[in-house]
């Protein structure tokens, strides 16, 4: 960390006088401590990567600390097909999906009651609703798989008989989980729109649940995008609720299911690494495809209105 | 994990409330006739609903359910137990005392490592310098991903014999090569490189947010006061983003506490690696089903995180109102 500690030395330069000088010529310091960083950074995933393009058989010839050998996609297409991952990749979908619209749903809801109106204990709801999604999700585990348990249900609906081994439980723990943060952020940015807007369309007349849908949410559209975006990333790497609560392999999401291919294809680092890679291919996807809305939600604040 | 939230936005549609100034005060319920009225209920009603029965009610569950001793069967098993759980657990418990150190040295490596290289990438990214939205790009990615995988990546840089680590040592296949997951010793520090790895993405973006609503008038007064960059810093910048440097505090105490998921795809929290959070799960699905101690575990890890948690809340909420 010595490199950490001398670094802020390199960055002297008077901020205020130095704005019209060219960027760079007084950056060398900077520039050689963030490229040791992002390649120590880069490292891990280069790593994971190429371990995944090659196959078995060249490792097995040249070992694994080699770049010697056929590259190509065998262990992506082992690890997708025979290895399950595509059907734990169906699994997180239909739990992802459902979860974010859901969570959203509730959340604005609750929120445009909370930022919209005063009354009784809307701050001490928000603070509870706040609160909630802070815990370590840990701490609900016995009370919600024993509750889950005791649950029963029709077997046409689970083969368990009750909440466990089903998506619904996985589904019903996660919006509930989230609906916290999404409301807070939600009604942080309801309360910052002007109190005109509803009062004029409350004169013509229009209910509650009108100003909600047509005035207030499509308002939200950018901090709605956002979290929507956000929340996808933040289901789809859930790990826990899922361990918790299926037990049947065929139904866990992919964040939690590619912990079998450890065990269940003992030391293949290279199978392991091609599932590492497929698992983080949706998330930077999303990343990227959305990088407008996260930037957004990132800097809404930022220009002061 | 679905990680710690907390403030991806919040943090920045903070600045938006000086327009709340303006905004005016909430209409009184009051106001709204009975349609309305039962409208607005609906819509506060299921979602307090959803957080009552899945969040509130659990907590409760779990504070009741660690004075007793209860297999997780019938119901009507349920006996009273007194205090004799947390007795079993501070008294008897072999992995607990290991874990709440191992707790403690989480998040003092998060706090004076982790959240440091964050502060100081941010510091340097937040100037005028080239190529700055790639090496962001570069140091966000690690966040993106989740903390499982996080823990596999790193296994593929740690294995003892095919590893990337032991390989540039030269110790790869020799007996010196070190099993940095299985060496009880070293695994919790080689588990904390990882999380490091992708906490400092996180809390470098966070402070660049932070740097951003700085007022530059603020920079530009004290070098006109002569102050050394360093000087500007620490005495003028980093003190004006008070409300991110307590959300940053907050964010790394309670990722300190939630730490979970890494240990156990690791080897489950065990062998050097336990956690609290990782005991509470191995009572409650290991063998024994001993349900009581695993929710004396939790009331404890509950006690503690409401520290934080309070501690945020009061500070964002007292704002608000």
């Amino acid at each position: 960390m010595s490199a950490a500690l001398t670094t802020p030395k390199d960055v002297q330069h008077p901020i205020g006088s130095d704005r019209g000088a060219p960027a760079g010529k007084r950056h060398y310091g900077t520039h050689i401590f963030l490229i040791t960083m992002a390649i120590v950074w880069l490292t891990p995933l280069v790593w994971t990567v190429l371990t995944a393009l090659r196959p078995k058989s060249a490792v097995d010839k040249h070992g694994y600390f080699s770049l010697k050998g056929a590259y190509n996609f065998d262990n992506f297409s082992k690890a997708w097909r025979q290895a399950g991952l595509q059907k734990y990749f169906i699994n997180s979908l239909i739990i992802t999906v459902p979860t974010v619209i859901l969570t959203i749903f509730f959340a604005s809801m609750m929120a445009f009651a909370v930022s919209r109106f005063t009354w009784r204990f809307n701050i001490t709801l928000l603070v509870m609703f706040t609160a909630g999604n802070l815990l370590p999700p840990q701490i609900l585990a016995a009370p919600l798989f024993e509750m889950f348990k005791h649950t029963p249900l029709p077997y046409s609906v689970s083969d368990s008989g009750d909440l466990l081994n089903t998506y619904y439980s996985v589904i019903l723990v996660d919006t509930a989980f989230q609906i916290g943060f999404c409301t807070f952020v939600l009604s942080n940015y309801m309360k910052a729109l002007p109190e005109d807007l509803t009062e004029a369309a409350m004169v013509d007349g229009a209910g509650v649940w009108r100003q909600y849908v047509s005035i207030i949410l499509p308002l939200c559209r950018p901090a709605v995008a956002a979290l929507a975006t956000l929340e996808t990333i933040f289901i789809y790497n859930d790990f826990f609720w899922p361990l918790l609560f299926i037990q049947n392999g065929d139904r866990l999401p992919i964040t939690t299911g590619i912990k079998n291919l450890q065990g269940q294809f003992f030391q293949d680092y290279n199978l392991i690494a091609a599932g590492a890679t497929i698992t983080v291919i949706p998330t930077l996807v999303v990343y990227i495809a959305l990088q407008r809305h996260f930037v957004a939600g990132l800097t809404l604040g930022a220009s002061k209105g | 994990m679905s990680d710690l939230p907390l403030v991806g936005l919040p943090a920045d549609t903070r600045p938006k409330r000086t327009v709340t100034a303006s905004a005016g005060k909430s209409r009184k319920v009051r106001r709204l006739n009975g349609r309305d009225k039962l409208v607005l209920g609906f819509m506060v009603g299921i979602p307090t609903l959803i957080q009552a029965v899945f969040i509130w009610i659990p907590m409760l569950l779990s504070v009741a359910l660690s004075f007793t001793r209860w297999n997780g069967l019938a119901l009507s098993d349920i006996k009273s137990n007194g205090l004799q759980n947390y007795k079993f657990v501070v008294q008897d418990y072999p992995p607990f005392w290991p874990a709440v150190q191992h707790n403690i040295i989480w998040l003092a490596f998060l706090a004076l490592v982790a959240t440091p290289i964050g502060l100081l990438l941010a510091v340097l990214l937040d100037q005028k310098i080239k190529g700055s939205r790639i090496y962001q790009s570069i140091f966000f990615t690690p966040v993106m991903l989740s903390l499982v995988l996080v823990g596999i990546i790193w296994q593929l840089m740690y294995e003892k014999d095919n590893g990337l680590i032991n390989n540039l040592l030269r110790t790869a296949n020799t007996p010196h090569a070190i099993d940095w997951y299985g060496n009880s010793s070293i695994n919790l520090w080689a588990a904390l490189v990882a999380a490091t790895w992708r906490h400092a993405g996180y809390i470098m973006v966070l402070y660049l947010a932070g740097l951003k609503g700085v007022d530059p008038s603020l920079k530009e007064a004290a070098a006109i006061d002569g102050a050394t960059a360093s000087q500007t810093f620490f005495r003028v910048v980093f003190p004006a983003m008070r409300p991110i440097n307590i959300v940053v505090v907050v964010i790394t105490i309670i990722e300190a506490l939630r730490a979970f998921d890494i240990v156990y795809i690791i080897n489950r929290g065990t062998n050097g690696l336990e956690l609290i959070s990782a005991l509470i799960v191995q009572n409650l699905v290991g063998e024994g089903q001993v349900i009581g101690v695993g929710s004396a575990l939790s009331v404890m890890l509950l006690v503690i995180s409401l520290v934080p948690i309070t501690i945020y809340l009061v500070r964002t909420f007292k704002k608000v109102d």
